[in-house]
């Protein structure tokens, strides 16, 4: 099976529009919602909800007041500033918390303990393309990269029973842990770009952490139209990265018109449906070791 | 006036929305000193639209364990203790994954044989600078590491206190973005008109909500899409204090990193009125 990852650096470039085109067009394909801080692959693909499995990613340190002498050592082992002085009351603040357990460890009155808490949950969903599962981070909570590394193993799980020869992972913005777990293990990463200085900036960043993990690198201009210019440094660049460039899609009012009724972009008509479709074929053949490079 | 000092942290839930665009103006539309920080430590790009002069960088590191093998017996405690997974002991190998370590001690504090101390390593910048009047700070996780936080931990320590404070806030709902946050005395939610864009301003305003932060939106790319987050933002009782029309004009000046406020100047006024309102928000408040 192969593991394909969508990312982007930049938020906003289109991700999940491609992604969620993809999954239509791969026919069969698994796919994994990795955003797991603001997945949206759900509101294009209309999954029938199968099961859902709370997370639990971490732990969070308790005091009991009772028991609680006021000596504050946890305050001064605590490295996350997550103890807090209220009165004369010492409390932790969740929103802070790592869940190290070094609080409870120094504490000499026994006063702290730690318990598990969920942090977001586990869809699985059956869409018209297949199987869709995706997490939920319930706000402000930390680990979203353990999350996302739940959800890819359950999906590869699923993609294993259900004999799929391709797992599209849609993943998060940024280079960070949920990014990082995303690219662990995958085969290859489309990474979304659209034509401005940022998103260039971004996706040499991002280019950087997933040549880490020696996945082949593809790439695909949003919006390319908006600034040809642009489009074109953009494209220069990744091909000196190495990137495998599969095209462009067209800034196309189409894309909100079908994210709007709920469904991919491959399934309207317009410019960028059409590019879609032919980065999809590249793509195809792309994976198996064919394609040229940007530019 | 708008340049009374109030922290305002520039946020969304989803990416792309124009946090930046939003943020950079807000920054160059103030009449007077205005201090700038780049959260989005993972991908920061305000630099790219105001171009500030660096004047030092310096490594945020955070404390690991360095283990002494001659005194290390094997034990296993710190691999127990540790929860996440950064340390393992096999056989006569210990093994340490610094990637995965928070930098927390408690594998210090629990080794019995004292075979543990700690050391510092680099996972990021802090860069500080000015942009005209702007004084302008960035955080710059090195690439691959794992752990924004710290940096945005570290880049707010300098925040001075007297100052206008723009926080241009990664994207998501998770840790950094709380990190950015905390502490701050408004939330500008930056949002588009799009099923994704709803969806997503709900996640943000949950977070938000639960900071006790209040908060105000605008809506980019004005005209696409349809009404849903007008009306989701009237059922919240949250203002929709800035609309910003999806208009060719302004996407171009995006791409070629130029200011909103610089390309199309009439923008100034409603920026300037912009933190304004949110200045008489926050005061009104208390």
């Amino acid at each position: 099976m192969t593991e394909l990852v969508v990312i982007s650096g930049k938020g906003g470039t289109g991700k999940t529009t491609v992604a969620g085109s993809l999954v239509a067009l791969a026919k069969g394909a698994v796919a994994a919602d990795c955003d797991v801080d603001a997945a949206n692959l759900h509101l294009i693909l209309r999954g029938e909800p199968l099961e859902r499995v709370p997370y639990r990613g971490s732990e969070e340190a308790l005091i009991d007041q009772e028991k609680c002498v006021s000596c504050g050592a946890c305050r001064r082992v605590c490295r996350f500033d997550a103890v807090l002085v209220v009165g004369n009351r010492y409390e932790i603040d969740p929103l802070s918390c790592e869940g190290c357990g070094a609080c409870a460890h120094v504490c000499p009155a026994g006063a702290i303990r730690m318990e598990e808490r969920q942090s977001g949950w586990i869809y699985v969903s059956r869409t018209p393309y297949g199987i869709l599962v995706h997490g939920e981070l319930l706000p402000g909570e930390e680990n979203s990269g353990k999350l996302v590394t739940q959800v890819k193993m359950r999906a590869r799980m699923i993609a294993g029973k259900e004999g799929a020869a391709l797992l599209i992972v849609d993943g998060s913005p940024g280079i960070g842990c949920p990014v990082i777990a995303s690219l662990s293990g995958a085969h290859a990463a489309l990474i979304v770009a659209e034509p401005s200085r940022a998103a260039l900036h971004d996706l040499l960043r991002v280019a950087g952490v997933a040549r880490h993990f020696r996945a082949k690198l593809f790439l695909v201009l949003n919006k390319a139209d908006l600034s040809p210019k642009l489009a074109r440094e953009v494209g220069e660049a990744a091909a000196q990265e190495g990137m495998v460039c599969l095209g462009e899609i067209p800034y196309d009012e189409g894309v909100t018109w079908a994210q709007l009724r709920g469904l991919p972009v491959v399934e309207t008509h317009g410019p960028a449906a059409t590019a879609i479709r032919e980065i999809w074929e590249k793509l195809r053949k792309g994976l198996y070791g064919e394609g040229r490079g940007c530019g | 006036m708008a340049t009374r000092p109030v922290k305002i942290a520039v946020a969304s839930g989803k990416g792309g929305t124009g946090k930046t665009t939003v943020a950079v103006s807000l920054a160059l539309s103030a009449d007077g000193p205005v201090q700038f920080l780049d959260c989005d430590v993972e991908e920061p790009n305000a630099h790219i639209f105001l171009s500030p002069e660096f004047e030092e960088r310096f490594p945020v590191e955070i404390l690991v364990p360095k283990l002494d093998l001659d005194r290390c017996i094997r034990c296993g405690a710190c691999a127990k203790a540790c929860r996440y997974g950064a340390l393992a002991v096999i056989g006569k190998r210990v093994l340490f994954h610094p990637e995965l370590c928070h930098g927390c001690g408690l594998c210090r504090l629990v080794c019995p044989a004292g075979a543990i101390s700690e050391v510092p390593r680099t996972i990021g910048w802090v860069e500080r600078g000015h942009a005209g009047q702007i004084r302008f700070m960035r955080g710059l996780l090195e690439i691959g590491e794992p752990m924004a936080t710290p940096i945005i931990r570290r880049l707010k320590r300098d925040m001075s206190p007297n100052l206008l404070t723009v926080l241009d806030a990664p994207p998501g709902t998770a840790c950094p973005v709380i990190e950015t946050l905390k502490g701050a005395d408004f939330a500008l939610l930056v949002t588009e008109p799009t099923p994704f864009g709803l969806h997503d301003l709900r996640l943000a305003l949950r977070v938000v909500r639960e900071l006790g932060i209040p908060a105000g939106a605008v809506i980019n790319r004005d005209g696409i899409g349809d009404d849903s987050v007008e009306r989701f933002l009237g059922a919240e009782g949250i203002p929709l204090l800035l609309r910003i029309p999806m208009d060719r004009r302004i996407a171009a000046a995006y791409a070629e990193g130029v200011p909103l406020v610089e390309a199309l100047p009439k923008w100034r006024e409603e920026f300037r009125a912009l933190a304004e309102r949110i200045a008489e928000a926050v005061e009104a408040r208390g």
